[in-house]
């Protein structure tokens, strides 16, 4: 593997570019592995890379039926922030947070996070005592929130809408400094080439037909490219979780797909320096700008279950209210494309790692709208559970069973109604 | 948008409804165990394809409506009252 | 680039000269040019910047797909920026600027850029800049030089002064294009008796109407036609999305100056029956050395500027084309005076257009002129598609046409994808079950008369066109390849992608099309690859060997072309983003002085200050009031519904972990739902009014989600209920009546109501007249004192209020708001919204003892669950400070140390300064509850605001524990 820096770049430009190596193979599969992970996006990358570097499992091979990263990875808004309301919750993703931090140079390809700081903007007294809660359990954790005032909020972004006219006016936002974006395809290339480098094999195009079982227990899939045999599976499959794990056997999963819409302008020249999250009543949007220029925005569901990639008016409607309603200047700005995901939308709102009914198949799904920012502790805790055949400390609370022995994870208080996490 | 024959107020936007959800769970009896709760509470087939499910006319009649729906292309069939004595009693 | 006007013709209007500003010179123009002719009339080439290595750039084409001439039009509050010149119509005082570029496009001193491109390959970031400290610190450095130089134009800061609309059609036929195919397929539908839409995104009607010599009158006779059928013609109306159920999104540019109250832009949401795509076709460049430079155009955008502007784009030019379009390209030059040069790259071709010089088997190699086109070196293909330069023709204009592409994103939005045509080497349209049909040249069909035919057949319900290669076969050729290393061959001039760029990612393995579409950012610039995409497919099938089919093509993702984010939102802006609900006595709130807040989309009064008071000033003199005189507050914001019928009674002992169906006629009780997970869902009170009639009312934030909720058990669950239910929230306005006085006040305005113990005692129900209104009393209390509800119509509420604050007030009495109902409700241990989080159980809240054991009920089954039964679950409490001068905050976490290292035992929820007691006081939950933690001290940890306070736990229930105020 060609190692990349500035020097490699310079050396290459001087020669005409014709040094690079393929960023990762393409091998034929083999006939047995250790592990084999059902699913190329950011979370199988991750798992197989860090099956290799944390637990020196490399004959892994990872599995695609498309291309790498061509689900949620590639889809996202790009938002990574350790914020939320569950504690259990929110260390979890400030473990990911921290991976995230070094991660460029853990995987020798810049991934391009910024922690330029999310802003969580709040409209109401009582918005203003929630934030402070979520403010102090991250402290508690030992992660940097601050609470700003209105005035504070006016100084770091003046072209917010604090006129009269808005509908719910800003009365302050929670900050977190060091959550930011990333580059979402870049994750999933590094990660690729991450892994492939300890040896795993990354077979793309190749599509899971079945599970093989004996006795309880899995022993290899079956694929578009034949027979692979695997003394331990973990599925990664996000928007397509309940379809994977009907191979197994498994009929029923306390999971919705549903779709998420994300939303790109133009490129504009620097308009917006952080990341801003908006919640108000029925009203729900994130933005940002990409380092080319884009903003990248996003709002709700919409709302039914779905597996098709592409949104519907409404919610276009809705997220460009939303968009005016904090940025009153985006009037004239033009969006450039919209598409959607598939989101896994699991019953309490918070994501699913754990062992299945199946001996030594593992599951990795129902991440909701965190699974982006989640990658890299997805990847280093999966392949922890699948090293290991238990969950480790951080974990455990995210079995498959907590919904039977009610021990659900509720980030958003809402109930077993997917739609509404 | 997708586009829903409601029974009692004709093809309207899906934005005038609320999902509701699947309509194949079978709800046990109130009294019924912890076990039969649990499944029609968290389980769900989530099927790629044909999906019979709840619409509540919410901005309409208020109709509870049971779509048949295809969740990969959209496509809507039949959608029906939910409640199963209503078609009879409309006539 | 030098092009001039000519002296004749063109849809232009001579007599209305418009001048206008261009990077602060002026300029004039006509009325019907647009933004991109004017300046081609003036001799301007150089319009614009490259994304990554700042070259120059001129005007590429005539419609949507342009490449070069991206400008900001307007200033100030008014900037709109990336307008592709092409697209905006010239009006008097337009304003232009060049984008990303400095000090302007003429002179840019980023084009530095370019003397270091060799280091600037695709994907050139993703291998360096991480820096060498570990971290982000290094690259968040880097990257504010990044972020800088990219993007394109600077957006205004200032909120866009226009207004936008929405607005809804139906109709048998949405047509988009109005031209030849467009425009026949309106007519003929129109006449057959159907309702026809037909949306053009160009701001004149008439497609290739208007670039062919002689179109202009046939498109106004073909126009007057569609008129005269009745078709509902939308101009400048851009169909840019195509969703579920065939509706189309669209917007219409309604005009360039709406003044203070006129609308920008309108969106359309159409649904259609049918839907015909006339939306034509691309015409393909080629990639060649320099082939960016301002002077390379589309062969087919020159007969635009000729004919439809009456402006020619140079004063020399050559003509490179595989196909037989570059022909009628060279036959205008020529017909125009221009002397013109045709290279087909082909060995055959139709005869040479008079004035024509035809070079057979020729292509253009690379372009001369550092600035703009000088000439061309042009050379013949070897069979490995290599060209080396040996002759150098001059000239100022290239006008290329690399062949077509039908213009099938609509279709690509439904899902299907696009199909590759191996005879006309293009993608069409993939199979669709939908009513969508494709007619014209987005058909693949490019001749003049069958794209007529085509229209005419489709609307007869025929079958669609076929394609078909014709007698002089288009070459299928994208890349004039070269063994020059020295000279970018564009592929996608917005973004800088060149051939090598795609080759490269292609070699390190990029090798779908998204992955090389996202690698090299090709086809991700505004025009959404409408230019490069195809070139790049094939240069991407040639690298890996591949068929153009094989290596497929990314997906189109709405909108078609760029719409404003202001035309999506429309009206939804500003105080019309969400509605703003009001209650019945809102006046009346805001003529005695109430300063409002927001309870979801309520407004309810928060406090009613006197004298420049503050909240907490307020809401002290408020809840004083209440404890020991009488206070009135406006609760019509809860939620009200009667439920009706023989079975209501059995129904809301479903609903409710308590008993209703024996509830005394005459009575109310207080009343708490779970959801199907055993989780508190929402609590309230139920009258019972008759045998067969309540009034249940329900938290202001649950209102509506409980209506749907008990319509949903009713009409799928249980069916056989025979129970009605009617919302009647908004119908009815409510009054809390609360205080030791409260029976003097209602004894004021009531007449023949007995309001003693005996007669109306704690949680009675009474029918009365207030003001000449009837009303309903009901004997509740949030706040803990003796107390009544008043219910009345929404339309009496005011004539009740009055009569009721006439009474009150002369006692002592207050008005209150949500602040003072909040502190009385927390001093009397009531739970509201910040303890029902959606995450307790009935024993988390204190209120185990009222799950009936006698019946089932909605959640009973999965309360038996071991996590919900357990012990260190939260539970409620009472905190109030040790010191009791320190205030309380909601939000801060409880734990029993004070350094806490994790997330602690708990946090306070709500919390009030509380007059009564002399001190503050707040709810709590807790791990453990009252049984682990009662009388202990614990740390309130507030670290973003006031830091840590010691607190003791005790009963939630700080004020009269027995309820003897509120009974009486």
């Amino acid at each position: 593997m060609s190692q990349y820096s500035v020097w490699s770049v310079l050396r290459e430009g001087l020669r005409g570019q014709t040094g690079w190596d393929r960023a990762w193979r393409d091998p034929e599969p083999k006939p047995e592995y250790d592990v084999v992970i059902v699913g190329g996006g950011g979370h199988g990358l991750a798992t197989a890379y860090y099956l290799a570097k944390n637990h020196g499992i490399t004959n892994v091979a990872v599995v695609e039926k498309g291309w790498l990263g061509g689900g949620n990875t590639g889809r996202n808004t790009t938002i990574v922030r350790s914020n939320y309301s569950q504690p259990v919750s929110t260390q979890f993703y400030e473990h990911s947070l921290k991976l995230w931090e070094n991660l460029s140079h853990d995987l020798n390809y810049n991934v391009m996070f910024s922690q330029r700081g999310q802003l969580g903007l709040f409209h109401t007294p009582a918005a203003r005592d929630a934030a402070a809660k979520r403010a102090n359990t991250m402290m508690a954790c030992g992660i940097e929130a601050s609470l700003l005032s209105r005035e504070q909020v006016m100084k770091m972004v003046p072209h917010l809408d604090y006129s009269e006219n808005a509908r719910f006016p800003i009365l302050g936002a929670m900050l977190q400094k060091r959550a930011g974006t990333a580059r979402h395809d870049a994750v999933a290339w590094g990660f690729a080439r991450g892994a492939d480098n300890y040896g795993v094999d990354i077979l793309q195009q190749t599509e899971v037909t079945g599970i093989l079982r004996e006795g309880g227990k899995v022993t290899g899939v079956e694929t578009s490219k034949g027979t692979i045999r695997a003394k331990k599976v973990g599925v990664a499959v996000a928007g397509s979780t309940g379809h994977v794990m009907r191979m197994a056997g498994i009929e029923r999963l306390p999971i919705e797909s549903h779709k998420l819409q994300a939303f790109v302008s133009e490129p504009l020249k620097p308009l917006l320096d952080c990341v801003i999250g908006y919640a108000a009543p029925g009203a729900h949007f994130y933005i940002s700008q990409s380092d080319k220029g884009g903003m990248v925005f996003g709002g709700d569901l919409d709302f039914y279950n779905s597996y098709a990639q592409r949104g519907n008016l409404p919610i276009v409607q809705d997220v460009a209210e939303c968009a005016m309603a904090i940025l009153p200047c985006l009037g004239r700005v033009k969006l450039l494309r919209h598409w959607a995901g598939i989101m896994d939308m699991s019953m309490d709102g918070t994501h699913i790692m754990s062992k299945t009914p199946v001996d030594k198949l593992y599951l990795n799904a129902g991440w909701c709208y965190g699974g982006f920012k989640a990658t890299p502790a997805s990847g280093w805790h999966f392949a922890d559970l699948i090293a290991n055949d238990r969950p480790d400390d951080l974990t455990a609370a995210f079995s498959l069973d907590r919904f039977e022995r009610g021990h659900t994870i509720d980030e958003k208080g809402m109930g077993p109604t997917p739609k509404l996490h | 948008m997708i586009r829903i024959k409601c029974p009692f107020c004709g093809e309207r936007d899906h934005s005038e409804f609320s999902y509701g959800g699947d309509a194949t769970v079978e709800y046990p009896a109130l009294d019924a165990s912890v076990e039969e709760w649990n499944k029609a509470v968290y389980q769900r087939a989530n099927p790629r394809g044909p999906h019979r499910e709840y619409w509540h006319h919410l901005n309409g009649c208020r109709s509870w409506l049971i779509v048949e729906r295809d969740t990969l292309t959209h496509e809507v069939g039949t959608a029906e009252f939910a409640h199963p004595g209503l078609t009879e009693a409309l006539k | 680039m030098s092009g001039y006007r000519l002296d004749n013709g063109g849809l232009i209007d001579r007599s209305e000269p418009l001048s206008f500003i261009f990077d602060g010179k002026s300029y004039s123009g006509y009325e019907g040019d647009s933004l991109a002719s004017a300046l081609m009339a003036n001799g301007v080439d150089i319009v614009g910047r490259g994304f990554k290595y700042h070259r120059p750039r001129g005007i590429m084409s005539a419609s949507v797909e342009e490449g070069g001439a991206i400008l900001t039009v307007g200033a100030g509050r008014f900037r709109e920026p990336n307008v592709k010149a092409p697209t905006q119509p010239l009006y008097e005082g337009l304003i232009a600027t060049g984008q990303n570029a400095w000090p302007s496009v003429q002179r840019d001193v980023g084009r530095i850029n370019d003397v270091f491109k060799r280091f600037l390959a695709a994907g050139f970031y993703y291998k360096t800049f991480f820096g060498i400290r570990k971290g982000t610190k290094d690259w968040m450095i880097f990257e504010s030089f990044i972020r800088k130089a990219a993007g394109m134009g600077r957006a205004s800061r200032e909120p866009d002064p226009d207004k936008y609309e929405t607005a809804h059609a139906s109709c048998d036929l949405l047509v988009v294009g109005s031209g030849p195919a467009g425009l026949a397929t309106a007519k003929a539908a129109a006449e057959m008796g159907k309702d026809v839409i037909l949306a053009e995104q160009d701001f004149a009607l008439g497609g290739s109407y208007l670039s062919r010599a002689g179109g202009i009158g046939e498109a106004v006779a073909a126009i007057n036609g569609l008129r005269e059928a009745g078709v509902t013609i939308l101009p400048r109306t851009c169909a840019f999305g195509l969703y579920d159920g065939c509706v189309a999104g669209m917007i219409e540019q309604v005009t360039d100056d709406p003044g203070l109250h006129g609308v920008r832009q309108r969106m359309w949401v159409v649904r259609p029956s049918e839907i015909v795509l006339a939306t034509g076709a691309l015409e393909q460049p080629l990639a060649f050395g320099n082939n960016d430079r301002p002077g390379v155009m589309q062969a087919n955008a020159v007969r635009t500027y000729l004919n439809r502007y009456a402006v020619s784009p140079g004063k020399r030019a050559v003509v490179a084309t595989t196909n037989d379009a570059g022909y009628e390209t060279a036959h205008d030059l020529a017909m125009a005076g221009v002397p013109v040069t045709l290279l087909d790259a082909r060995d055959m071709g139709p005869d040479a257009p008079e004035g024509v010089k035809v070079m057979r088997g020729m292509v253009p190699v690379r372009i001369k002129g550092s600035h703009k086109v000088e000439g061309v070196e042009i050379g013949m293909l070897d069979d490995e598609g290599y060209a080396k330069a040996r002759d150098t023709l001059s000239c100022d204009l290239l006008a290329v046409s690399g062949g077509w592409t039908p213009v099938v994103h609509l279709t690509s939005h439904r899902g299907p994808k696009p199909v590759w045509n191996d005879d006309i080497h293009a993608f069409l349209a993939g199979p669709t079950n939908e009513p969508i049909r494709c007619v014209g040249a987005a058909a693949g069909v490019y001749d003049h008369d069958a794209c007529i035919a085509s229209g005419k057949a489709v609307a007869a319900g025929e079958a669609g066109p076929v394609p078909q290669a014709g007698a002089h076969p288009a070459l299928p050729l994208y890349e004039i390849k070269s063994r020059e290393k020295k000279f970018k061959r564009f592929v996608d001039p917005q973004h800088d992608v060149t051939a090598d760029d795609i080759r490269l990612a292609e070699r390190e393995g990029f090798v779908s099309i998204e992955h090389n579409k996202r690698y090299t950012t090709l086809g991700m610039a505004t025009d959404q690859g409408k230019v490069g995409n195809v070139i790049g497919i094939a240069i991407m099938a040639d690298a890996s060997g591949r068929t153009i089919q094989e290596t497929g093509t990314t997906t189109f993702r709405p909108p078609y072309s760029p719409i404003s984010i202001g035309a999506l939102a429309g009206r939804g802006t500003y105080m019309h983003f969400r509605p703003v609900r009001k209650t019945p006595l809102h006046d009346w709130n805001m003529r005695h002085g109430a300063v409002m807040t927001d309870a979801g989309l309520w407004k309810r009064p928060w406090y009613f200050p006197r004298d420049g008071e503050t909240v907490d000033d307020a809401y002290i003199r408020e809840m004083i009031a209440v404890r020991s005189t009488i206070g009135l507050c406006d609760v019509s914001s809860l939620g009200k519904i009667m439920v009706q019928g023989p079975d209501a009674g059995d129904f809301l002992n479903r609903v409710y972990v308590n008993g209703f169906a024996k509830l005394p006629i005459g009575k109310a009780r207080y009343g708490v739902m779970l959801r199907d997970d055993g989780v508190v869902y929402d609590d309230g009170t139920v009258w019972r009014m008759s045998e067969t009639d309540f009034l249940m009312t329900t938290t202001t934030a649950n209102a509506a989600g409980v209506m749907a909720k008990l319509e949903e058990f009713l009409q799928t669950r249980w069916p056989d209920l025979r129970v009605q239910l009617t919302s009647v929230s908004d119908q009815w306005a409510g009054v809390a009546v609360a205080g030791p006085k409260c029976r003097d006040v209602l004894a004021a305005v009531t007449v023949d109501c007995d309001l003693s113990d005996e007669a109306f005692p704690f949680m009675g129900i009474r029918e009365a007249k207030i003001a000449g209104a009837d009303v309903w009393i009901a004997r509740i209390s949030f706040s803990g004192e003796r107390a009544f509800e008043v219910y009345v119509r929404g339309g009496k509420a005011e004539a009740v209020m009055d009569a009721l604050w006439d009474a009150a007030k002369p006692m002592g009495g207050e008005l209150y708001g949500t602040e003072a109902l909040g502190g009385l409700r927390i001093e009397k241990g009531h739970v509201a919204g910040s303890e029902l989080d959606g995450r307790n159980s009935l024993q988390d809240m204190g209120l185990g003892g009222m799950a009936s054991s006698k019946k089932a009920f909605i959640g009973k089954a999965l309360t038996q669950r071991e996590g919900m039964l357990a012990d260190d679950r939260l539970q409620l409490v009472g905190v109030a400070p040790v010191d009791s001068d320190k205030r309380l905050r909601a939000g801060a976490l409880l734990d029993s140390r004070a350094d806490m290292v994790d997330h602690g035992l708990g946090f306070i929820t709500a919390v009030t300064d509380s007059p009564e007691l002399g001190h503050w006081i707040g709810l709590a939950m807790v791990r453990g509850g009252l049984a682990e933690w009662e009388g202990k001290e614990l740390t309130s940890y507030d670290p973003v605001r006031d830091g840590n306070t010691a607190v003791r736990v005790m009963s939630p229930h700080f004020l009269d524990p027995k309820g003897e105020r509120m009974y009486g």
